[in-house]
């Protein structure tokens, strides 16, 4: 179970993975995530979206960044290799249908989440137009890929080595601004970045929806740590979400909480390189 | 107050047994003491994860067991959910027989080492004893829980439990939905009968409750497990990371993968929230996230990755099972403070008495008659402290409970940095919403007849999802009756 299939490298620290899950694969729908614990004793259960799937191969794949313990273990792995648990797919899928003129903004990891539904978007018939940052050339992901169903793409770097220099939501502004204007946005990357783009897009009244990557536990409703606040409620995310409507969402509280363990997380993550690196000296 | 040990208790049973001279009149039984159920040290015990309850001696199990004056009415069987033969197993244990002892058990009951530890015996079994009643008080009652757990432990430590017998293969196949206590007895309920089980399990480990909300040093997670291999030594096919409703849809297992029958035991599990102010404040957790980081995960344990939130001062909002669990594993987990904070007073509080004296045992300190209004954040918006308001009790309610009410300006402010909302579930809703044609009420529990027929035919439920956040034995009772009642089902068509 969970073999996998198929590794690659797509930019620095950012890895794509074929994993066999052929139940998963056959239900998945776009906007769904998945649980992934390495190791059955010890691990953590983190969360990470389906980028894509294949159910002739019977296999999901995943593209992840390793910014933790969790993710560099995953990406340590080899094509052979298994995970342990692979649970989903998980999350209320992206409600998908024909809007008119979409556009949909991806910034760094973000891109990989967005993949799925700019696909969806376009095969219901949607115009599509992509703006994708990342704060340099090196980082950026899914180029070709996106480039493929965009009818339009802008790319945007922060230190201007590809692409526009500067932040999405500057050509993302333009968009909202210029006729026709947009039907929907859909917005997925940092928190930050998700909380100006819905900044960006308020004034000109353009439904904005983003997928929220709160911290997890189970993925299926039972501990309450990924809530959110939208409007006046609070919402579960790995339930009610990953998307919500980006203009009721409390970006400054969900901000808070994803720094909760922090502290202990850099902590772990400082004495796994270390033990990497005592591993590899001699 | 100085605690005796395990030793000294032991020995004094010892002599106390030698002295008896049979035979016993009932005057002699009374005049037995209660058997104290020794415990570790409160002092080294909120330093470790090991069990509380460390267990009778032989000479306690008589002991305890001689006290029981073999009632012909049984009033206790009355009150255990499962109707286990009390004073047939009890009498069993002053012969010195455990096997058939915990025989006379099984019959009734599948999980008596669990049942053992966490029943609440004070309000079930132990309510109507005659010896409780006669000596005035429902501790001095048989500790019949405790005799329980003894001979459930005997058998499984002499590694005498005997994998229960499977008829010839039926063709039939069975898929139950969760491993709770509720799926694991519908499990080897109807597996006995000769048909083909699977249990699938959203966790990556199964056990329900049993494993990620009840602490290790409560109910051993060996137990558990030792319980899951039973089922599996039956020929029960146990799949984990599988959430029925995503993984696949409750009626594909019928329509499309050739199910006969379902049972859907997925347990109590949304947490309720108190909806007061701050409650989304970094350093606030629903028990069941704490808990499920402590236990599954193993938090407690320096090689887990899941972390554990730094704690200095906890305060923890309820008074049943679940916010006692939660209050000793974060002082277990490191913090130096543990304040249990509760709307109504000591007797009110729906959690086991014997966890109740444990908890003040360790040092979590009671605050009764008090409810927050808000929780207080610091400049980066994590917790600081808590605003709470006094109660008093006045008229009952519709339970024949005191209703609290609140004092007005009564205001008073706490220190804490962390909140573990502890007030109870509500049943999770993925099964209701991937499941047209599935009928529930209004506190989104599963409506079910008498047999544990769901709206949907060959659909069976059980458990909490059922009865709303209830308790470990009658979980696996509704099991029994469903298992009962899909085994006739499967014997017709
Ligand atoms: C629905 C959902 C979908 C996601 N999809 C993807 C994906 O496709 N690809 C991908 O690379 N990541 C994705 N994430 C984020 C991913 O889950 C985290 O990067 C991962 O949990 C980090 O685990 P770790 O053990 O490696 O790092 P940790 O050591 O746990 O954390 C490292 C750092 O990341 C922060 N962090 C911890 N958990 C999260 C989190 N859930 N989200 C954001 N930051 C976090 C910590 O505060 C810390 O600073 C998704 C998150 C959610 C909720
Ligand atoms: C902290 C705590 C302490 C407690 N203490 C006591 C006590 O001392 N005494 C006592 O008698 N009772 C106690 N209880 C209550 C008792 O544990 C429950 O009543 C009992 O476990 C209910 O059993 P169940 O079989 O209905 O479900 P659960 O034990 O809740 O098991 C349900 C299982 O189903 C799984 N599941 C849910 N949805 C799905 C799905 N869609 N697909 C697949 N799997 C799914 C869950 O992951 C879970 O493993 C306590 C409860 C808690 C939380
Ligand atoms: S199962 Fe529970 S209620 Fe019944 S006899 Fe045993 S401890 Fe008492
Ligand atoms: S009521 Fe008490 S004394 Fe009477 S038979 Fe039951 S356990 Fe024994
Ligand atoms: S992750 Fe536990 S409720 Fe969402």
């Amino acid at each position: 179970m969970n073999k996998i299939l198929h590794k690659k490298r797509l930019a620095t620290d950012v890895y794509q993975m074929r994993i066999a899950a052929p139940l998963i694969a056959s239900e998945r729908k776009a906007g769904q995530f998945v649980i992934v614990q390495i190791d059955s004793h010890f691990g953590e259960r983190i969360p990470l979206t389906i980028a894509d799937a294949d159910t002739k191969e019977g296999s999901i794949t995943l593209i992840f960044q390793a910014v933790g313990r969790t993710t560099h273990l995953l990406a340590e792995k080899s094509v052979g290799d298994t995970v342990a648990h692979v649970l989903g797919p998980l999350g209320t899928p992206t409600h998908i249908e024909k809007f008119g003129r979409v556009i949909c903004v991806g910034g760094g990891i973000g891109v990989a989440p967005l993949h799925p539904i700019a696909q969806a978007m376009k095969a219901a018939g949607n115009e599509l137009i992509i703006i994708m940052g990342a704060r340099s050339k090196e980082l950026l992901i899914l180029e070709e890929e996106m480039r493929k169903i965009a009818d339009e793409l802008v790319i945007c770097t922060d230190d201007g080595s590809y692409g526009r220099k500067g932040l999405v939501t500057e050509p993302l502004k333009d968009f909202c601004a210029s006729a026709p204007k947009p039907d929907l946005a859909v917005a997925i990357g940092p928190p930050v970045m998700m909380k100006f783009c819905a900044e960006t897009t308020r004034p000109f009244a353009v439904k904005t929806m983003v997928s929220l990557n709160t911290i997890m536990v189970d993925g299926t409703g039972m501990c309450g740590g990924c809530r959110v606040t939208v409007g006046e409620e609070t919402k579960f995310v790995c339930v009610d979400g990953p998307e919500f409507d980006g203009h009721l969402v409390d970006f400054d509280n969900m901000i808070t909480r994803l720094q909760a363990f922090k502290p202990k997380e850099d902590a772990e993550h400082h004495r796994c390189h270390l033990e990497e690196i005592a591993e590899k000296s001699p | 107050m100085s605690h005796p040990t395990a030793e000294q208790l032991y020995t004094l049973a010892e002599q106390q047994l030698a002295a008896l001279t049979t035979p016993l009149k009932p005057k002699d039984r009374m005049a037995i003491p209660a058997q104290e159920m020794p415990a570790q040290d409160p002092t080294l015990r909120r330093e470790n994860m090991q069990e509380v309850a460390l267990g009778y001696s032989e000479a306690q199990a008589k002991l305890e067991a001689e006290r029981c004056l073999q009632c012909p009415t049984k009033p206790c069987i009355k009150g255990c959910p499962v109707g286990i033969d009390i004073p047939g197993f009890i009498q069993k244990i002053t012969e010195g027989n455990f096997a058939d002892a915990i025989g006379i058990i099984r019959e009734n009951s599948l999980l008596p080492a669990v049942c053992g530890r966490v029943c609440p015996q004070e309000t079930q079994c132990q309510a109507p004893c005659t010896v409780g009643k006669a000596l005035k008080s429902v501790d001095k009652a048989v500790a019949i829980g405790r005799l329980e757990r003894f001979v459930a432990d005997w058998e499984r430590e002499n590694g005498l439990i005997k994998t229960p017998h499977v008829k010839p293969d039926t063709g039939k196949k069975v898929a139950i939905v969760g491993s709770g206590p509720a799926s694991i007895t519908v499990a080897a309920d109807v597996r006995r009968e000769g048909h083909s089980v699977t249990v699938f399990e959203a966790f990556h480990r199964p056990g329900g409750v049993l494993l990620y909300g009840i602490p290790e040093f409560r109910l051993p997670k060996a137990i558990v497990d030792r319980e899951i291999e039973e089922l599996r030594a039956m020929g029960v096919e146990v799949i984990t990371d599988f959430v029925i409703g995503r993984t696949r849809r409750l009626t594909d297992l019928l329509k499309k993968d050739g199910y006969d029958a379902l049972f859907v035991g997925t347990g109590a599990g949304l947490p309720k929230f108190m909806n007061i102010e701050g409650e989304n404040l970094v350093g606030v957790f629903s028990a069941n996230e704490y808990l499920t980081r402590a236990n599954l995960m193993k938090g407690y344990d320096n090689r887990a990755a899941t972390p554990i939130f730094p704690s200095r001062k906890v305060a923890v909002l309820g008074g049943g099972n679940v916010a006692m669990d939660a209050a000793r594993c974060a002082l277990r987990l490191g913090a130096e403070e543990v304040h249990l904070i509760y709307r109504r007073t000591e007797a009110e509080m729906p959690a086991r008495v014997e966890e109740i004296a444990h908890a003040k045992e360790e040092g979590i300190q009671f605050h009764l008659l008090q409810n927050p209004t808000r929780i207080l954040a610091d400049e980066r918006g994590w917790v600081s402290g808590m605003e709470l308001l006094q109660y008093e009790l006045g008229e009952p309610d519709d339970s024949g409970r005191r209703r609290p009410v609140p004092v007005k300006g009564s205001e008073c402010e706490m220190d804490v940095d962390t909140v573990i909302v502890a007030i109870g579930n509500d049943s999770n809703p993925l099964i209701r919403q991937t499941t047209p044609g599935l009928e529930t009420s209004k506190w989104g529990t599963l409506v079910v007849d008498e047999t544990g027929k769901t709206s949907i035919d060959r659909v069976f439920a059980g458990g909490d999802i059922v009865l709303g956040a209830a308790t470990v034995i009658l979980a696996m009772g509704e099991g029994r009756r469903a298992a009962k009642a899909i085994n006739e089902l499967l014997a017709r068509s």
